[in-house]
């Protein structure tokens, strides 16, 4: 691994990560054209957004995390949860819909989660998971916990009561919480400017008296660099900030969007110029990385990719028995046990019998 | 406000059409926002986009972004907006993408607008349409699958229609935007491709607070509204073919008000009853529909009424689970054969 100078550098980021990071991206973007594919193919239901092009602000501001710090996110959740660690298999499967999904199967592409790193799900009401994330980070303060919550949302949901809500609670109560706003200029066929009368974002924080940034989000170091930083500030000192990171979505809201009624083939092609992934490979090779690794690794990703697919078509669907796991706690049975009498056609034997929990 | 001019009514188009039933909706609002310029629509993504399930496509261009009013992400405003227009005089027709996202809007809907005429001594009234598809099975999995019709149902102050196929789209949405209350109409995404007769008069409504024999039969009853009736006529065509079975099919087409009179006319003339919804059944509208049965009809029932519905968990995602859950044509059939006692 090549050595570059990095002491004038405004973040402690060495070509090691970076070279990760890469890694990540690439990986995000191939996992994206698997997962089009694969739902092209009827593999994949349900609603399947994509996040290509997205890459460097996912990234980016998964790195910044410390291992303890807690992730959550909208719909447009692949990226996040690969970036998170859940291994390309689980995502993979959970897409298709099989028991060894990251939820089981019960959740598919919007609700992807992995508690064991800190990833509370994927959620799909637009602004649904911001005042989650503030109540999350209230339990962090009242555990005493120097941790802080990463909340992942999209310009659309900027105009929800719910942002309003959430980021004045964080602020009134003093919480850990980076609400990161992933402005890929629209929400559906809305582009930013005609859904918000204020549409630099980031300036919204200061009605809160908050922090508010704005980065470009297809840098990947500008973006780990804030994203670091406020989540710093999040833990040590209980401030909550707002972090726009402006970039593109290049394909439709979801793979059944051709993504072209409300932009132009020319403004998507022009923004493919800057494309993060592009920027992110010369950036490495300027600092020596010669390109046959490079190419070696995407080589080695490509077949990750393709083994969480085959992975995913060969686990088992979930059994039909275990329709209503999950829905209780377990131990709940004996509450439900008296309910039967009278139950409408076939819920005794799709409810009561499956086994409630897990 | 733009006062309660009501242009004069275009020459009456005439004959019948076969259409989808999303473009029976559009036919629909095209004619009464021709007829009365109070109308105009709101939401997300019904103007430049054309609709997220386009049926509302094209009205952007016809009547301009004055009339097809794009809105930010903002339910529980644009639906409060609503309100605020029809107690004004308009006639706002707010489109709600997913009957799911109707609930970030619930306090406008249940605690304002259906409160609006009550609580002020009738001073004002909220001539207000909320028009959402609800239905499930495309595994769109546990928050985007629902189908409460029940809740808004059982909400004195509103109005709740939901057509099963076009015909009735047309004239019960026509006749909501005439209506002088809050006004649910409840859409279907499966039915949305759905063909149909429709007729094309413009002064042509369906009556709110009636119910449709949509299939006449004798020796079962199937109660059902919106998907769940597609459903059971197919089933009523697949049983009278394999088993000589004759179901009658009662398409509620309008939950509040609720005709039980067209409901127990058919109970007293098949004694046996289904009632099927693609809701979830407990404190749902198969649940209220089961105890005016059992009140309308109580001598002439030969069964206890069976009712189904969604299983009772939040949707999942995996097909084989999803499939599991839904009130589906053999779920249906068989439910059917055991009210009939012919399985157990
Ligand atoms: C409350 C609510 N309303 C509407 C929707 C339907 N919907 C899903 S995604 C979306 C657009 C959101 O855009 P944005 O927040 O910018 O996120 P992006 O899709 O760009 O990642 C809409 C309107 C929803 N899921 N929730
Ligand atoms: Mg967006």
């Amino acid at each position: 691994m090549a050595v570059i100078d990095r002491t004038d550098a405004p973040f402690d980021l060495d070509v090691g990560d970076f070279y990760d990071q890469y890694r990540m991206m690439f990986l995000i973007r191939r996992f994206e054209e698997a997962a089009e594919r694969q739902y092209k193919a009827a593999r994949i239901g349900g609603y399947c957004h994509l996040s290509s092009g997205q890459e460097a602000a996912t990234v980016g501001a998964v790195s910044a995390l410390a291992e303890d710090d807690l992730l959550i996110t909208g719909y447009r959740c692949h990226g996040f949860a690969l970036a998170r660690g859940v291994p390309p298999e689980a995502v993979m499967a959970e897409l298709f819909g099989r028991a060894h999904g990251c939820a089981h199967g019960r959740g598919g592409s919007m609700h992807l989660l992995d508690v064991s790193r800190g990833y509370y799900g994927g959620w799909g009401i637009v602004a649904g998971q911001l005042p989650i994330a503030t109540g999350m980070a209230l339990s962090l303060v009242r555990q005493g916990k120097e941790q802080a919550v990463l909340c992942e949302l999209g310009d659309g949901a900027v105009n929800m009561g719910a942002w309003h809500e959430s980021l004045n609670l964080a602020a009134v109560w003093n919480l850990p919480v980076v609400f990161m706003v992933v402005n890929n200029l629209y929400g559906m066929g809305t582009s930013v400017d005609r859904a918000s009368a204020e549409p630099d974002i980031f300036k919204r924080a200061g009605a809160y008296r908050i922090e508010g940034e704005r980065v470009d989000g297809d840098d990947l170091e500008e973006v780990e660099w804030a994203t670091a930083r406020l989540l710093r500030a999040a833990r040590e000192e209980r401030k909550p900030a707002v972090l726009e990171a402006l970039t593109y979505r290049y394909r439709g809201h979801s793979v059944a969007d051709a993504g072209l009624a409300y932009r132009t083939r020319d403004e998507i092609d022009e923004r493919r110029l800057q494309d993060p992934l592009v920027r992110t490979r010369e950036s490495l090779e300027a600092r020596g990385v010669p390109p046959e690794g490079l190419d070696a690794l995407e080589a080695e990703v490509e077949a990750e990719v393709e083994a969480a697919v085959v992975y995913a078509e060969g686990d088992a669907a979930p059994s039909v028995d275990q329709l209503a796991a999950g829905v209780y706690a377990a131990g709940s049975e004996e509450q439900f046990e008296r309910m039967r009498p009278g139950s409408p056609a076939g819920e005794e034997e799709l409810v009561f019998a499956g086994g409630l929990g897990r | 406000m733009s006062g309660s001019s009501v242009a004069a009514a275009p020459a009456p188009a005439s004959g019948v059409e076969t259409m989808t039933y999303r473009e029976a909706l559009r036919l629909a609002m095209r004619q009464e926002m021709e007829r009365d310029e109070r109308v105009f629509v709101m939401g997300e993504e019904v103007g430049l986009f054309d609709g997220s399930y386009k049926v509302t496509a094209g009205l952007m261009d016809e009547f301009g972004p004055d009339r097809v009013r794009d809105t930010p992400i903002s339910e529980e405003g644009f639906v409060g907006a609503g309100v605020g227009a029809a107690m004004l005089g308009e006639r706002p027709i707010v489109e709600i993408m997913t009957l799911n996202f109707l609930l970030v809007a619930m306090d406008q809907v249940v605690n304002h607008a259906a409160k609006i005429g009550a609580m002020f001594g009738g001073e004002v009234r909220c001539p207000l349409v909320i028009r959402t598809p609800n239905g499930a099975g495309n595994q769109l999995t546990a928050q985007h699958s629902q189908s409460f019709d029940g809740w808004f149902a059982g909400t004195p102050g509103l109005k709740v229609v939901a057509p099963a196929n076009p015909a009735d789209a047309k004239g019960l949405l026509k006749a909501a935007i005439r209506d002088d209350d809050p006004v649910l109409v409840i859409e279907n995404l499966p039915i949305y491709k759905e063909k149909g007769e429709v007729d094309l008069d413009p002064d042509l409504v369906a009556p709110i607070g009636r119910a449709a024999v949509a299939r006449e039969g004798s020796d079962l009853t199937v109660v059902a509204h919106s998907f769940a009736t597609v459903r059971a006529l197919k089933v009523a065509e697949k049983l009278a073919a394999e088993k000589g079975v004759s179901l009658e099919v009662v398409d509620l087409r309008s939950l509040r008000p609720l005709d039980v009179e067209t409901i127990a006319a058919s109970v007293a003339k098949t004694s046996r009853v289904l009632c099927v919804e693609e809701g979830w059944p407990s404190y749902g509208v198969t649940a209220e529909i089961a105890a005016r049965i059992q009140h309308a009809c109580f001598d002439d029932l030969d069964a206890p009424v069976e009712r189904l519905g969604m299983a009772e968990v939040p949707l999942p995602y995996a097909k084989e689970l999803e499939l599991a859950a839904m009130p589906t044509e053999d779920r249906i059939e068989r439910a059917a054969l055991q009210v009939l006692e012919l399985v157990r």
